[in-house]
C-alpha cells in the first residue's frame, strides 16, 4: 500500500503528438481515484504511464516515495486489469493467477494459498483448472482481477475493465470492485469514460479532457460545484442542460426569456447557462416554458425532453432542455410546461474559455 | 429432428469439379501410375515391359546408394527445417520490435521469397564457383580448405544454405504476422508479469505462436523433401558420390537419368508412404501440444 504522486507529468510521442500536459497529482494510501474523460482525451495514457507502458516524457511519477520513472513495469509493483481481459489464452486459470508470481520466484505454497483466497473472493474456484476460452466474459473479468489480486500489489490500475460486459453485469462488477477495493484497501487508479461508473466508484475523481486535469475531486463536489464548463457537462446524468445566454447588466438573456437573480456577470461576453435536470421544477410562475417532445420513462422517475420554443440556431437546431420528474408527472407530447429554477443552482459559464462564473 | 433437405442438383458437384479434376489428374493419376510402373521391368528401349512384383523395390530400395539418399534426406530435412525456422523466428521478432523504417526491413527480408528454387540454386552455383564465386573465396580466406566439388560435408553445407536461405523468407512472413497476432494486451500483461524478456518469450510469444510453427514445420518438410529439388539440380546435382543425394533426387536421377522407370517410381512410392507416416505422425504427436 503507498501513495501515488505525478507531478508535472508529460507525454509527447515521438511523432510529436502531445497526449498529456503537466498533470500534477496526489493520490492517498488506499485511495480509489477515477481518471473519467472522453475517449481520447489522454487517461489511459496517464494510466499506462504509471503501469510503464508508456515512457514518461518529462516529470517524475512516485509510487511511495520511489521515482519509477524508469522503472521496468514488472518491478514497479503494481497490477493492472485490462479492457480485454489480456488473459493468457494457453494457460488455465490457475496459470494466469501464478504466472506473475511464479516468475518472481514466490514460494509455491504461498503462491496456492494466494490463488486459493483470491478465487474464493472471487467466486472462481470451481474454474481454476479452466482455460480461458471456456469461461464467460464474466468469468474472464474475474480472473483478470484475480490475477491482479494474487500479486498483492501496493497499486490497482484498472483500464475500462467493465466496458466489455453487458449492462446488468457492469452493474453488478462495479459494486464488487468497490466492495473488493474497500476491503483490500489498495490504493487504485481506474479508468473509465463512463460517468455513472465513475461517479459511484471513486473515492475522488480526475475529469481529464485533452490531457490536462479539468479538476479534481469528491464526486458529489464536481458534481455539485464544476469549475469549468467542461466539468459540468461532463459529470452528471442526463447531462446538465446548457442554454446560450447574455448578460444585460441585470438578467440573463436567452432567446426570448430574461432570467432574474443574476449578479456580477460581464455583460461583453458570450456565456452558457447551466442547470441540472434535477433542479428543474414545474411552476405556474416559472421562468420560461417548453414544449414537450419526449418522455422517458424510467420507472422510478421520467425524463422529459422538451425544447424551447424562442431558441432556434441559424442552424435551425432547437434549443433541448431535460427534466427530471417524479412518476407521476407524464405530460402529453406537444404539451406546453412551465419550468422554474433557484438561481442558486444554476452554474453560469464563459462560453469561450468554458470558466465557470458563478 | 428434421434437418432441412436441399433439393439435389448437379450444381455442387460442377462447382468442385475444377478442383477434382486436378487433384485426379495431378495428384491420383499419377500415383496411381507410379504404383503400377514400379511393378513392371522396362527393356532398355522401353519398348517392353514385364511384370516382376516386387523386385524393383527389392533391387532399389536398401541398397548402399540408397540408404545413403535416405540418411542424407533426414539430416537434410531436418537442418532446413529447424535453421529456417528458427533463423526466420529470430528475425520475425526482432523486424516485430523495430520502429524506424520498419517497412523498408521487412520488405528487404521478404524479398527472397519471390525468387523460384533453381534460381536460388544458379544464384548459389555463382556464389561458390571456384574461380569467381566470393563466398568460395571467402571461405578459403578464413582458412577452411573448402570444396564443395570433392568434399561431401563441404557440398552439404552449401544446399543446406542455399535452401535454407530460399525458405527463412516465407518463414518469416507466416512467423511476423503470427506475432503481430498476438494481443497486445496480453504482451502488456506479460510485461507487468514477468521482467525477463527471454522468459516472456518462451512462456507467452512461443506458446501463442505454435499453431503458426506447426504449420511452418509441415511446410518446410514437405520443403526440404521436395522443393529443394531444383536447387540441388542447380548446384551439386548430387555429388560427390551421391553425398548430396535426396531421395526425391534420386528417383529423378534413376528415373530420367538412369531410364530405370520401374526402379524410380519404387523409389517414389516408397516416398510418398514415407511422406504419409511423417504427416500422420505429425498431426498425431505435434498437433495435440498446439493450443488453437
Amino acid at each position: 500500500m503507498a501513495q501515488v504522486e505525478l507531478k508535472q507529468v508529460r507525454k509527447t510521442y515521438p511523432n510529436g503528438a502531445e497526449a498529456i500536459f503537466g498533470v500534477d497529482m496526489q493520490i492517498d494510501d488506499g485511495e480509489l481515484i477515477v481518471f473519467v474523460g472522453p475517449s481520447g482525451c489522454g487517461k489511459s495514457t496517464l494510466l499506462r504511464m504509471v503501469a510503464g507502458l508508456e515512457s514518461v516524457t518529462s516529470g517524475d511519477i512516485l509510487i511511495g516515495d520511489r521515482v519509477i520513472n524508469d522503472v521496468s513495469p514488472s518491478e514497479r509493483d503494481v497490477a493492472m486489469v485490462f479492457q480485454n481481459y489480456a488473459l493468457y489464452p494457453h494457460m488455465s486459470v490457475r496459470g494466469n493467477m501464478s504466472y506473475g508470481l511464479k516468475n518472481r520466484k514466490m514460494d509455491k505454497a504461498e503462491i496456492e494459498r494466494r490463488i486459493t483466497d483470491a478465487a474464493k473472493m472471487l467466486k472462481i474456484d470451481k474454474f481454476l483448472d479452466r482455460q480461458p476460452n471456456q469461461l464467460s466474459g464474466g468469468q474472464r473479468q474475474r480472473v483478470a482481477m484475480g490475477r491482479a489480486i494474487v500479486r498483492n500489489p501496493q497499486v490497482f490500475l484498472f483500464d475500462e475493465p467493465l466496458s466489455n460486459l453487458d449492462a446488468k453485469l457492469r452493474v453488478q462488477m462495479r459494486i464488487e470492485i468497490k466492495k473488493l477495493q474497500r476491503r483490500m484497501n489498495v490504493t487504485s487508479i481506474y479508468v473509465t469514460h463512463d460517468q455513472t461508473e465513475a461517479m459511484t466508484l471513486a473515492d475522488r475523481l480526475a475529469v481529464i479532457n485533452e490531457g490536462r486535469v479539468e479538476q479534481m475531486g469528491a464526486p458529489m463536489e464536481l458534481y455539485s460545484n464544476p469549475r469549468t464548463l467542461f466539468v459540468a457537462s461532463f459529470i452528471g446524468s442526463p447531462a446538465i442542460n446548457l442554454i446560450p445566454a447574455k448578460f444585460d447588466g441585470t438578467s440573463l438573456i436567452a432567446g426570448d426569456m430574461a432570467l432574474a437573480g443574476f449578479s456580477d456577470l460581464p455583460t461583453d461576453k458570450d456565456l452558457v447557462l447551466g442547470v441540472r435536470p434535477d433542479v428543474l421544477t414545474v411552476s405556474d410562475e416559472g421562468q420560461f416554458s417548453i414544449n414537450v417532445d419526449l418522455v422517458e420513462q424510467h420507472g422510478g422517475e421520467n425524463l422529459i425532453y422538451g425544447s424551447l420554443p424562442s431558441m432556434v440556431s441559424d442552424a435551425g437546431d432547437v434549443q433541448e432542455i431535460c427534466l427530471k420528474a417524479s412518476q407521476s408527472l407524464l405530460p402529453g407530447l406537444d404539451e406546453k410546461m412551465t419550468l422554474a429554477f433557484n438561481p442558486e443552482d444554476a452554474f453560469v459559464f464563459e462560453k469561450d474559455t468554458g470558466a465557470r462564473l458563478k | 429432428m428434421k434437418r432441412v433437405q436441399f433439393e439435389h442438383s448437379a450444381i455442387p458437384y460442377m462447382f468442385i469439379a475444377p478442383q477434382i479434376i486436378i487433384i485426379v489428374v495431378f495428384f491420383l493419376w499419377p500415383a496411381a501410375q507410379a504404383v503400377y510402373q514400379s511393378f513392371l521391368l522396362e527393356d532398355a528401349f522401353g519398348l517392353s515391359s514385364q511384370f516382376v512384383w516386387f523386385r524393383n523395390y527389392s533391387d532399389t530400395i536398401f541398397n548402399d546408394a540408397w540408404l545413403q539418399a535416405a540418411g542424407f534426406t533426414i539430416v537434410f530435412s531436418t537442418l532446413v527445417t529447424a535453421l529456417s525456422l528458427g533463423l526466420a523466428l529470430l528475425l520475425a521478432v526482432k523486424a516485430n520490435e523495430v520502429i524506424r523504417g520498419a517497412s523498408t526491413y521487412k520488405t528487404l527480408l521478404m524479398w527472397a521469397y519471390a525468387i523460384a528454387p533453381p534460381v536460388a540454386g544458379l544464384m548459389g552455383n555463382l556464389m561458390f564457383n571456384p574461380l569467381i564465386g566470393d563466398l568460395y573465396i571467402f571461405m578459403n580466406s578464413i582458412g577452411f580448405d573448402f570444396d564443395h566439388k570433392l568434399d561431401p560435408y563441404d557440398a552439404g553445407f552449401v544446399v543446406v544454405l542455399i535452401s535454407v536461405w530460399k525458405q527463412v523468407s516465407v518463414n518469416f512472413i507466416f512467423f511476423l504476422s503470427g506475432l503481430q497476432g498476438i494481443p497486445k494486451g496480453v504482451q502488456e500483461a506479460a510485461l507487468m508479469d514477468c521482467k525477463s524478456s527471454t522468459r516472456r518469450f518462451w512462456t507467452i510469444t512461443f506458446p501463442l505462436l505454435a499453431p503458426t510453427t506447426f504449420f511452418l514445420m509441415v511446410i518446410n518438410i514437405t520443403y526440404a523433401f521436395f522443393e529443394t529439388f531444383g536447387i540441388i539440380d542447380t548446384t551439386t546435382q548430387g555429388a560427390p558420390g551421391g553425398a548430396t543425394t535426396t531421395l526425391v533426387y534420386k528417383v529423378f536421377q534413376d528415373g530420367f537419368r538412369g531410364a530405370d522407370i520401374g526402379g524410380s517410381s519404387a523409389q517414389s512410392v516408397v516416398l510418398m508412404i514415407m511422406v504419409l507416416v511423417l504427416t500422420v505422425i505429425q498431426f498425431r504427436f505435434i498437433e495435440k501440444k498446439v493450443h488453437y
